[in-house]
């Protein structure tokens, strides 16, 4: 979902830029408030992480391949906001750097990928989370689905896009796009579980919640 | 934390190196429908992204194989890495400074 230019029209690529500065540049302020300094390697090793797992492609049917997004794994591991700049940040550098999706059209990847599927399902998955109990199997659920809600959302809304700029008819590029990312959106899901199990293995004091799993679960077993 | 961080780190760079070199080159999802849908050739690229040194996840001057890609992954790695927790700290200042005002 790195839109290439050309692909959406000027006036969707500028709605998409000033959306986007919007809203991270207001994300930015707010995490500058909040950031605890000791967490800034964490937050790195989480982008790095996030960067490194875009990379590797696996297959999907027919002839096509999908890659970790890693908007929910930064969502929940950072928090929606601070999530939405991670993400921000790796898709600013794969696009200056590397090449991998437009710069005209940055601003809509940034709109799809960092604002819709890290902030959109990061705030729902932090409501949902509120009522469902704070066990492992919870988290790793809740976690799953919002994974393949994410990469949902960020294939509609590219979706909708394209067929805002006239580049191809909605009717054509929705089922199509949704189609395939309901399958990628599965190994989305899989990947944020499995890097989710291990930190809760690990370190469960990182994740919101993360320790009340720990306790919940430790106790469960005890009984 | 350390410890996690450079285990993060060190999961992140190996695959980014070693693990992408072989990952599938099959179109991703809208690379697929682009092309199925007869609009892949509506992409353009800039004339400076192109001049990337490491463009398209490859490190000119390695050929265009599987070391090319590995070496752009790490480079790719250490430098959002390092981005990363570089505009963390002097946003920190940042507010720091702005809250003694």
């Amino acid at each position: 979902m790195h839109i290439p230019d050309g692909f959406v029209s000027d006036p969707v690529a500028i709605v998409g830029a000033a959306t986007s500065v919007a809203v991270i540049g207001y994300a930015v302020v707010r995490c500058g408030r909040d950031l605890d300094e000791r967490r800034v390697p964490l937050v790195g090793a989480t982008a790095a992480f996030i960067f490194a797992m875009q990379m590797l492609n696996f297959p999907v049917a027919g002839g096509t391949s999908g890659h970790f997004l890693g908007a929910a794994l930064a969502a929940i591991l950072l928090g929606p906001w601070l999530g939405a700049v991670v993400m921000a940040v790796v898709l600013v550098v794969q696009a200056l750097v590397f090449a991998d999706g437009g710069v005209t059209a940055l601003g809509v990847a940034i709109l799809n990928m960092a604002v819709i599927a890290t902030l959109v399902v990061g705030v729902l998955s932090r409501l949902v989370r509120a009522v469902v109990p704070p066990t492992r199997a919870g988290l790793l659920g809740v976690a799953a689905a919002g994974a393949w809600l994410s990469v949902m959302a960020a294939a509609l809304a590219t979706a909708v896009e394209l067929g805002m700029s006239g580049t191809v008819p909605y009717g054509t590029v929705l089922p199509a796009m949704l189609g395939v990312h309901a399958v990628i959106g599965v190994g989305e899901a899989m990947i944020t579980v499995a890097a989710l199990s291990t930190v809760l293995a690990t370190r469960p004091d990182l994740i919101d919640g993360g320790d009340r799993v720990q306790a919940g679960g430790q106790a469960a077993v005890a009984r | 934390m350390v410890a996690f961080i450079l285990a993060a780190l060190a999961v992140s760079v190996l695959c980014a190196a070693l693990v992408s070199p072989f990952a599938s080159s099959r179109p991703d999802g809208l690379e697929r429908v682009a092309e199925d849908e007869g609009f892949s050739d509506a992409a353009t690229v800039g004339a400076i992204q192109a001049r990337s040194p490491v463009a398209d996840y490859s490190v000119i001057g390695l050929g265009d194989d599987r070391w090319a890609t590995g070496a752009a992954g790490l480079i790719g790695t250490l430098l959002v890495f390092g981005v990363v927790v570089l505009g963390g700290v002097v946003l920190r200042r940042i507010a720091l400074f702005r809250a003694d005002l």
